[in-house]
């Protein structure tokens, strides 16, 4: 009944329906991924640009002049505050435009309905509106670059009073005005969206399509959609209490300030307060991203070693159970803003806990692997990066975990190596994998191969160049954030250090390019796709090259065993895709046999 | 010129890409179409390269340790440091061979089963035994992990702080720190954000300094009542003159309030010293360290003493710990001549965020209270400061009224 009423929703389409105003999941898809992507270049390009600052300190760059100009990068030498506001921006859009707007909006768009055969997402409009919202929130975001003060520069975290005084610093001027209104409506964005993932896998799977016959990257998408609906209004309240003390005079968070000579009237409030609440959307946020990646990573590895997925309840199990101690943990975040040494302990025995299901996670993986026949695909290829930056930054996370180890590693570059690696590398790299993989049923065309295995080789390489050393830096007591080190004697001998960082991060960041232009030219020159060029069981891969409204141009797709028959014993092909009944006496793999 | 040159090799280099694209993909096309799957060749190439990495990855590791393992912090220098410093160590051990192991079985699988078309895949789909076995040893691992972890933690943090302990506030502003000792009564006297001024940085509440903040608040009323007689009536300087002696007043009357105090809470400041760029502590003996911020959030991170707290506007913060290597020693054993213990500001609070540091120097008892002994205490700072103190309220109010005027 869905269906027909759908179908006659769709007549005709101009450019402006089909391309802006879609309705479209597919198209939607499109449009955050090219979105989230642009947002990715300009917050690589600022990485590139501080860490010429980081490697070669008080060194002139004509490129810092051309980017930034005489204001910020007078001779070419980059200016402290703006040092600042490149680590905050670049941190804001790489965490929430990239790998929470950018992956989930573009997976679970492209996926959830794709996946469990339904025409479409349970509310077209207000995927249509998620993505308006996105778009709007993108443009505010950098056009917070080019106001006279400076876009906000407290950290990407932008903890009060920093960013609630405008006389703090010139960022927490108008730039943090519209960091702000930019994170509201991307919030706004990011709950429309979420909501319609969650309904849409609840209500819209087709016959046959049980939870436990789900893929894992749905279970994964649709595990993040509600961890989101549950953290971000949290974020949101964080944000408005925080507009209200920029804009109103009130004192949620202030409190005995004497700053640029004046006692303010402000007392009762406390900063810790918003630190609370950020991080308890933060927190869950690391795993909003880290989620849809663990299940892209699942479906690709599956497909490429022709080979079930190890576990396959075991890997829903510790999606659920991540996701449910992703909620009791914010507080390792703040071990040492004086709270209760008590709680400091419970929010070290939690955060702990969560290495059992990603322990169990990254053992599955590696199981899924063993006696496999692995095709080097380059989505297999970032897959299997995936996995081992994963584990890298993963066990680094049991250092700072613990509360009496955080004392001295807090806020050093441990940290910004830790979570880089587990948490932006794995992110990143399963996303690549998830396009490559996916590009075939986006555009219907492939993209170049050889080109992708230069673009992940280079990436990798440069990618743990850049980071891994930064645990040494961390080790040597290095803060995270400062402009310059040449301060203080003791961090002189990491000057080589550095430097070689700085000459990874420019090679990772041309790589990307190399990337760009494969995808771009691949959209529309790329060889014509097949319906399932990688042999895989899912549904998406029923569905014709040329994208229809609704998905099937005939009847929904039934469903009648789980997604992972690859290599099962009897069968003459090496994968029996989910549309295909059970022979008489076959058991579903799914269901635990 | 150089700008054109660089544009044009970048177009003729895409220009190049493009042809070298299209001659891949016209040869894939002369023989039978393009093939999404990658050739055995490839998956050959590929798998090789799996070990090559899980090679060259382990050696980078060693190679940075090698390099740079000697550069890292030197020996801690505070009793706790010490059992932190095994806790890392104990916990490093774990992981390094967690990710060792791991990343050797995940590269040499992905090695050795490359794709073969003969070959079909094991259909494993799960083993409860297996599952078990890596759920339960983490978990083993991890209880011995948080078990040793919190009893440090709470070692640290709950152990109660000694009645002789060395009791030293550190402030921190936009962009530096102070450090006020509590004297010879070794007790912080009383202070408040409202009482800072000029002479009085941390805003202490004695006697002295209530009679000067009062006075000057009083002459500051005063001067701006003036100022509001040669402003026309209902203008916009009028308003804004007549909102500020509205706050001083307020100020002044938070401050006449502090008057209330008991008078031990009073004298309690006068003998504190207060120090700016480096600050002593005694070798051997707790030092408890009280934590306040005028402005931000900042960090106090010591971390050759294996120490850090934040610093927290509106809230008081704590951290204690015994230092155990003088200055002198540690810059023998680092054979360092310049060696210095530091402080400093590990929490983002603007621009010059990374250049707010303090020395600290570790020192024998005997010279630490010799030192100590020399420091001009506050009541005498403000005392020296008063007459000149005068002198600088009064162009501070001006200032304030050139502002409003502008």
């Amino acid at each position: 009944m869905a269906t027909t009423a759908h179908n006659d929703h769709h007549h005709k389409e101009t450019f402006v329906s089909k391309y802006l105003f879609s309705h479209d999941h597919k198209m939607i898809s499109k449009q955050f991924l090219i979105t989230g992507m642009l947002m990715a270049v300009i917050g690589m390009i600022m990485s590139t640009l501080f860490r010429l600052q980081l490697g070669w300190q008080g060194e002139s760059f004509k490129i810092l002049n051309f980017f930034l100009g005489d204001k910020w990068a007078p001779d070419g030498i980059l200016d402290p505050n703006m040092y600042l506001a490149l680590v905050t921006i670049h941190g804001t859009i790489m965490v929430f435009f990239l790998l929470t707007g950018g992956l989930s909006g573009t997976f679970a768009n492209l996926l959830i309905p794709l996946q469990i055969g339904a025409r479409d997402m349970a509310s077209g409009f207000m995927n249509m509106l998620s993505y308006w919202f996105f778009l709007a929130s993108s443009i505010i975001m950098v056009s917070s670059l080019f106001i006279e003060t400076g876009p906000a520069s407290g950290g990407w975290t932008v903890y009060p009073p920093l960013s609630a005084l405008p006389q703090a610093m010139p960022g927490s001027g108008m730039g943090m005005t519209l960091w702000l209104v930019s994170m509201s409506l991307f919030i706004v964005s990011s709950l429309m969206g979420g909501l319609n993932y969650v309904v849409t896998v609840i209500n819209l799977r087709t016959k046959g399509m049980t939870m436990t016959r789900l893929p894992l990257s749905i279970w994964a998408l649709f595990v993040t959609a509600i961890l989101g609906v549950l953290s971000f209004p949290v974020l949101f309240s964080a944000a408005l209490l925080l507009i209200f003390d920029r804009m109103f005079g009130t004192s949620f968070y202030l409190s005995d300030i004497h700053i640029a000579g004046e006692a303010l009237e402000r007392t009762g409030g406390s900063p810790i307060l918003y630190e609370h609440l950020f991080w308890f959307l933060g927190h869950p946020e690391v795993y909003i991203v880290l989620l849809p990646a663990l299940g892209i990573t699942s479906e690709v590895i599956s497909t490429n070693a022709r080979k079930p997925i190890f576990g396959y309840r075991a890997m829903i199990g510790s999606i659920l159970a991540i996701a449910f101690l992703s909620f009791i943990v914010w507080g390792h975040h703040m071990f040492l803003t004086g709270m209760n040494p008590f709680l400091g302990a419970v929010f070290t025995f939690t955060t702990l806990l969560i290495a059992i299901p990603s322990a169990v996670k990254a053992f599955n993986y590696i199981t899924t692997l063993w006696k496999g026949n692995i095709r080097f695909t380059p989505a297999m290829l970032f897959s299997i990066g995936m996995v081992s930056t994963f584990i890298s930054g993963g066990v680094t996370g049991i250092i700072l975990a613990d509360s009496a180890l955080d004392i001295n590693l807090h806020d050093t570059y441990f940290v910004v190596a830790h979570f880089h690696i587990v948490m932006g590398l794995s992110a990143v790299l399963a996303m690549y994998a998830g396009v490559y993989h996916w590009f075939p049923k986006m555009y219907g065309r492939m993209l170049n191969r050889k080109l992708g295995y230069a673009h992940f080789w280079t990436t990798f390489v440069a990618a743990y160049g850049v980071f891994f050393p930064q645990h040494f830096l961390g080790l040597a007591g290095v803060p995270r954030r400062y402009y310059s080190n040449s301060e203080f004697p003791i961090f002189e001998d990491f000057v080589s250090l550095n430097e070689m960082v700085s000459i990874f991060a420019i090679i990772g960041a041309l790589s990307q390019f190399v990337f760009m232009f494969n995808f771009f030219y691949s959209m529309f020159r790329g060889p014509k796709a097949s319906a399932n060029p990688w042999g895989s069981n899912t549904l998406e891969w029923t569905t014709p090259v040329e994208h229809v409204h609704g998905n099937w141009p005939g009847a929904l797709p039934e469903v009648h065993r789980w997604a992972y028959d690859y290599s099962k014993p009897g069968k003459e092909e090496d994968f029996v895709p989910q549309t295909i009944p059970l022979e008489e006496g076959e058991l579903d793999g799914g269901a635990g046999h | 010129m150089v700008t054109i040159l660089v544009i044009i090799s970048i177009v003729l280099a895409v220009l190049a890409v493009v042809q070298l694209v299209r001659v891949f993909e016209s040869t894939a096309r002369l023989q039978g179409g393009v093939n999404p799957l990658p050739t055995d060749a490839e998956n050959g190439y590929q798998a090789k390269m799996m070990l090559v990495f899980l090679f060259a990855y382990l050696s980078f590791f060693a190679w940075l340790y090698a390099e740079y393992g000697d550069k890292l912090l030197p020996e801690a220098a505070s009793e706790h440091g010490v059992g932190l410093d095994t806790l890392l160590g104990f916990n490093f051990i774990i992981i390094i061979l967690v990710m060792v192991l791991t990343h050797i079985f995940l590269f040499y699988f992905a090695f050795k089963y490359v794709y073969n078309k003969n070959r079909k895949a094991l259909y494993f789909t799960h083993s409860s035994k297996l599952e078990m076995i890596w759920t339960i040893i983490p978990a083993i691992f991890l209880a011995v992990i948080v078990i040793y972890g919190l009893s440090a933690w709470i070692d640290i943090t709950i152990d109660e702080t000694p009645e002789d302990a060395v009791m030293i506030e550190l402030y921190p502003k936009q962009f530096d720190w102070t450090a006020r000792y509590g004297g010879s009564d070794n007790t912080l006297g009383a202070s408040n954000y409202n009482m800072i001024s000029g002479t009085n940085p941390l805003g202490v509440i004695t006697n002295g300094s209530l009679e000067q903040n009062i006075a000057d608040m009083k002459a500051e009323i005063v001067a701006l009542e003036e100022e509001l007689t040669t402003v026309p009536a209902g203008g916009i300087k009028d308003e804004e003159i007549t909102e500020l002696i509205a706050k001083r007043k307020r100020q002044l009357a938070k401050i006449e309030s502090f008057e209330g105090l008991d008078a031990a809470a009073l004298a309690g400041g006068d003998d504190d010293v207060l120090v700016k760029n480096e600050f002593y502590i005694p070798l051997g003996q707790e030092v408890s360290f009280q934590f306040r911020s005028r402005d931000v959030i900042h960090s106090a991170y010591m971390p050759h003493f294996r120490a850090q707290m934040n610093c927290v506007p509106g809230m008081t913060t704590q951290f204690h710990f015994k230092p155990t290597i003088t200055t002198e020693q540690m810059r023998e054993k680092t054979q360092n001549a310049e060696f210095d213990y530091i402080l400093l500001c590990n929490k983002i609070c603007g621009a010059a965020h990374y250049n707010m540091k303090m020395v600290i120097k570790v020192v024998e008892l005997d010279e630490y209270n010799k030192w100590l002994s020399e420091q001009e205490t506050f009541s005498e700072s403000i005392t020296t400061a008063e007459a000149e103190g005068v002198a600088e309220q009064k162009s501070e109010v001006d200032n304030e009224i050139s502002m409003i005027e502008q």
